[in-house]
């Protein structure tokens, strides 16, 4: 069967000094290196929602390693739902989970943040690493606020706009944040969220009377306020328009420079347009992992050309 | 042209479509909007009769009918010897004390009633385990239904003795002997009783709410690193909050009007409970407006007891449509945050 | 592949343990009510177990009760027990018809909105009526005379007191429930199965008459049945309009419509008559037709369950 190319998308556009990717050859698994100059966490400090990198950083490739998935297995009751993967995820790259339904994508991702153990019947083997610790060792609460989600639906709290947002960091704390704080730390989410404009004359909206979009962006923000080290994403445009979906791709391929971004999509056209990495997924198996760039356009296996090229979905 | 075919039915009308135009619907309409209709107009005139045999009563009275001022039961016997037709009929009545002690009692049991119920219901929807859950469900479902007399007779037969052998003792019963007898029934006999006969109630309302909080908004919070406890009670209960109103008016409204179980336990008599007399506040008797009313049915032919009676129907039936209204009012700011009661 | 040492990588400073102290408090106190509640549910229940059998003996449920001074005596509690019955069946006779009309005309009706608004109110401020209230309603009402011929007159004079009356008021407390119930079931019911019967040209009562009562059916039987609770369970209303007489006092008249015309007693009304605090202080009897009364109301809540579990598993809209 003729290999047809994905077809070809319009590049996002607005981001100055943002290097097409196609000039930019995707760094060979082997290569990471350090960030110089952030704070001691590894990664840049929130504060600073800083413009795109320029371009002598991007040609560096900066990727630091966060989380590692080591021969994960997960099944619901007798149901195996995911078989045996093993995957790096790591900060300054966009990773894309991709295969047609029921392929263990979506249980895949709730296991990084062990969301998996909320559902009555399931049991998983395997290790995943979260900087160098087992994740099954941590709190399961301390760890879903380093590794934090966003999902399908978008679920904004009956509260107004900045209460959502505060919600996560006075709820975090041991002790209540002075006011001060939380207010610097809400508007700087929803910047880095790309929300600030949009709501900043009116804070106390309440969150469930803005658009799809917005909420969805809102629901980002709250999951950023965390400061989180790993940002998973569960389909978050699948309910959007193409306004919001283009407006929410931006916004993720800017956040990847200080947090491990990993995106379930069953739309192949947003993983090529956003993902430096991609995870291709069949029943349960990891069938291919690699380069964005080469899987879409030379992939290694049979099955991920056939499903790339859209001969099954 | 073409039009005039539709200007002619196909097919004769039938017998009130023809003369009047109606509709089989329209008939239905007309006969289920009278039904409607007459029902609410007799609740109405139920509401206006009730008012209009209070009348006197509050008319002779004045707003002190709502005050204090001798005993109240001295006052009822005068009003019932008077409806003999052969003296004047006398209305004098200050209802204060009853009035008190159908606060404390209500407000007690459904304050303490509340902060049970709530963790309660918490507990049941989330935080108990599965068997558990299994058998709490339907036994709070079995207590909400279960006739307020048998509480009245649990109430007698168990806690009014223990209450009078046990916790009060002899020197505080001798220390009120003129005015009052503390023999167990009392204000804390009413309001224990009261508060297990409407926590079952509050319980099944406040879990039918939380259960109804979307799960999308529970996941997202603990998605986001809140603990099972928070995440529950300031997403869950905070969401559910119109249902606590509702469920808590609902229940404020049956132990007012409880009549019944109250005048088995709460000691009969028309005096008004002290706070400033300490521990014994909790044992001294009192009577309820609405236990006023059963204890005196057998009046009800004395014209001036009639009034009274109904004067205090009338004040029973105003508070409790006061309480539809608060709760109808407290939902409303809700909406406003999208949490659609 | 390589990783970066974890020692170039600091975690991260947490502020503490995930849980404050109040959480755990809270979550403590949750569980001590909890576990206190099922303590107090298990000792009622226990409690009116052990002395129901202990005082229940079957010739109690068919006996008569006459007057009497000691245990002996005073018989059973057959026509309370019956009138129990009687009073529940024509109560939800009146409330069911009533209710059900007034449901579908608020749901599928609803014009002028005034009157919509007013007969929402007005149900709903029955629901949180005393039933002191609409006792003393209900003498004043049964005491026309025109309605006499509800109800046993002595000397011209119309008494007020009989089944009919109770029944009448005790409509009104079963009322709400099946009202709140039906329009439950009838609102649960999506919109496309009404556009579809429309759409094939049946009226609105037709299509309310076949398709949407019958699929809303396990509402109002829940309603009915918790409506049929609230009824057996009332004393206020009972001990004002039906008598408290010990046997049924008829009315010279033919034999059933004597019996509702006179007087009677209801379960509910002999258990105040024989608790402590009523004019027969008989606790044992009060004991039996406690428990006779529970067993009638567990019934009911166990018919509840059993209709809405099998509702469950049988209509499923698309």
């Amino acid at each position: 069967m003729e290999l047809r190319k994905p077809p070809p998308v319009r590049r996002l556009t607005g981001n100055e000094g943002y290097t097409p990717r196609a000039e930019v050859a995707p760094p060979p698994p082997e290569i990471v290196a350090h960030s110089a100059g952030s704070n001691g966490n590894g990664h840049r400090p929130s504060s600073a929602f800083a413009a795109p990198s320029s371009r002598a950083m991007r040609d560096t490739v900066v990727a630091i390693d966060r989380m590692q998935v080591e021969d994960l297995s997960v099944s619901y009751g007798n149901r195996p739902a995911v078989k045996s993967v093993s995957l790096p995820i790591r900060q300054g790259e966009v990773l894309a989970l991709i295969g047609p339904s029921g392929c263990g994508k979506t249980t895949l991702l709730r296991s990084l943040n062990r969301l998996t153990e909320l559902t009555r019947g399931a049991s998983a083997s395997g290790r995943i690493t979260l900087d160098g610790v087992d994740i099954a060792t941590l709190e399961p609460t301390a760890l879903r606020r380093r590794v934090t989600m966003v999902f399908q639906q978008p679920n904004p709290f009956p509260m107004s706009v900045f209460d959502n947002v505060a919600y996560v960091l006075r709820e975090q704390a041991s002790r209540r944040p002075r006011r001060a704080v939380v207010r610097g730390a809400v508007r700087d989410a929803l910047a880095r969220a790309g929300l600030l404009d949009e709501v900043a004359d009116n804070l106390d909206h309440p969150a469930l009377r803005l658009s799809g979009g917005q909420q969805q962006r809102l629901c980002i923000a709250r999951a950023l306020a965390a400061d989180p080290e790993v940002l998973l994403l569960d389909e978050p445009c699948s309910a959007l328009d193409p306004q919001s979906t283009r407006l929410i791709e931006e916004l993720i391929i800017k956040i990847r420079e200080d947090v491990a971004v990993v995106i379930v999509t069953h739309n192949l056209q947003q993983a090529y347009r956003i993902a430096d990495y991609v995870a291709f997924m069949y029943l349960g198996e990891l069938v291919e992992y690699g380069g964005a760039h080469k899987t879409f356009g030379s992939p290694r296996e049979q099955r991920t050309r056939e499903y790339v090229s859209g001969a099954f979905g | 042209m073409d039009e005039d075919i539709f200007l002619e039915p196909d097919r004769e009308l039938g017998f009130l479509e023809r003369d009047r135009g109606l509709s089989q619907d329209q008939r239905a309409e007309l006969g289920l909007g009278a039904l409607v209709f007459v029902v609410v107009a007799l609740l109405v005139a139920m509401l206006a009769f009730v008012l209009h045999e209070a009348w006197p009563s509050f008319a002779h009275n004045g707003i002190g009918w709502f005050g204090g001022g001798g005993s109240v039961d001295q006052q009822i016997q005068a009003i019932f010897t008077s409806g003999d037709l052969k003296t004047a009929p006398v209305y004098t009545f200050h209802a204060w004390p009853l009035i008190w002690s159908t606060i404390l009692i209500t407000i007690g049991a459904v304050a303490i009633a509340f902060v049970a119920s709530l963790f309660i219901a918490v507990f049941m929807v989330e935080f108990a385990p599965p068997w558990l859950r299994r058998i709490l469900e339907p036994v709070v479902r079995l207590l909400a239904s279960v006739p307020s007399v048998i509480y009245g007779l649990a109430g007698v037969l168990v806690l009014v003795p223990f209450i009078g052998n046990h916790l009060i003792t002899q020197g505080e019963k001798a220390s009120v002997t003129p005015t009052i007898q503390l023999s167990g029934s009392s204000l804390l006999a009413a309001v224990l009783i009261l508060t297990v006969m409407i926590a079952p109630i509050m319980i099944a309302v406040f879990a039918d709410g939380l259960r109804a909080v979307p799960r999308g908004w529970l996941e997202g919070s603990l998605a986001l690193g809140i603990n099972r406890w928070r995440t529950f009670w300031k997403v869950g209960v905070r969401t559910a909050r119109p249902v606590f109103v509702a469920g808590t008016v609902l229940a404020t409204a049956r132990a007012l009007g409880e009549a019944v179980m109250v005048s088995m336990v709460s000691g009969g008599v028309g005096f008004a409970p002290n706070p400033v007399d300490g521990l014994i506040f909790f044992f001294e008797p009192s009577r309820p407006l609405a236990a006023t009313i059963i204890a005196n049915t057998e009046e009800l032919n004395s014209p001036p007891m009639k009034h009274t009676l109904y004067a205090i129907a009338a004040v029973l039936l105003f508070s409790s449509a006061m309480l539809s209204v608060i709760g109808w009012a407290a939902k409303q700011p809700m909406r406003r945050y999208g949490v659609v009661p | 592949m390589s990783t970066v040492p974890t020692a170039a990588v600091p975690k991260r400073s947490e502020s503490n343990a995930s849980w404050r102290l109040s959480d755990r408090i809270g979550l403590g106190l949750a569980w001590l009510l909890g576990l206190l509640f099922c303590a107090i549910a298990a000792a009622i229940v226990v409690y009116f177990l052990v002395e129901g059998i202990r005082y229940l003996r079957p010739n109690l449920l068919v006996t008569n009760p006459a007057p009497g001074l000691s245990e002996g005596q005073t018989g059973g509690f057959l026509d309370p027990l019956l009138g129990t019955v009687i009073v529940g069946v024509m109560a939800m006779a009146i409330a069911v018809p009533v209710g059900v009309g007034i449901a579908v005309w608020l749901s599928e009706f609803g014009r002028p909105t005034g009157l919509a608004r007013l007969a929402e109110s007005a149900v709903e401020m029955l629901a949180g009526e005393p039933s002191v209230v609409l006792a003393l309603f209900g003498t004043i009402l049964f005491t026309v005379r025109e309605l006499g011929f509800l109800i046993q007159t002595s000397h011209g004079i119309v008494l007020g007191q009989s089944f009919f009356a109770a029944a009448a008021m005790l409509s009104l407390v079963g009322l709400p429930m099946v009202v709140a119930s039906t329009r439950e079931g009838l609102q649960a019911i999506p919109s496309h199965v009404r556009e579809a019967s429309y759409a094939v040209g049946k009226t609105k009562i037709a299509t309310t008459r076949r398709v949407l009562l019958p699929a809303a059916r396990p509402s109002m039987i829940t309603g009915t049945m918790l409506g049929l609770g609230r009824v057996i369970g009332d004393t206020a209303i009972v001990l004002l309009l039906l008598g408290g007489t010990l046997t049924f006092g008829s009315a010279n008249s033919t034999p059933l419509l004597g019996m509702l015309r006179g007087t009677g007693d209801t379960l509910t009304g002999y258990i105040y008559y024989n608790a402590p605090t009523g004019d027969g202080n008989q606790p044992s009897k009060a004991y039996a037709a406690a428990f006779v009364l529970m067993l009638m109301v567990l019934a009911l809540n166990l018919g509840v369950d059993f209709v809405v579990r099998r509702s469950q598993r049988a209509v499923r809209w698309s």
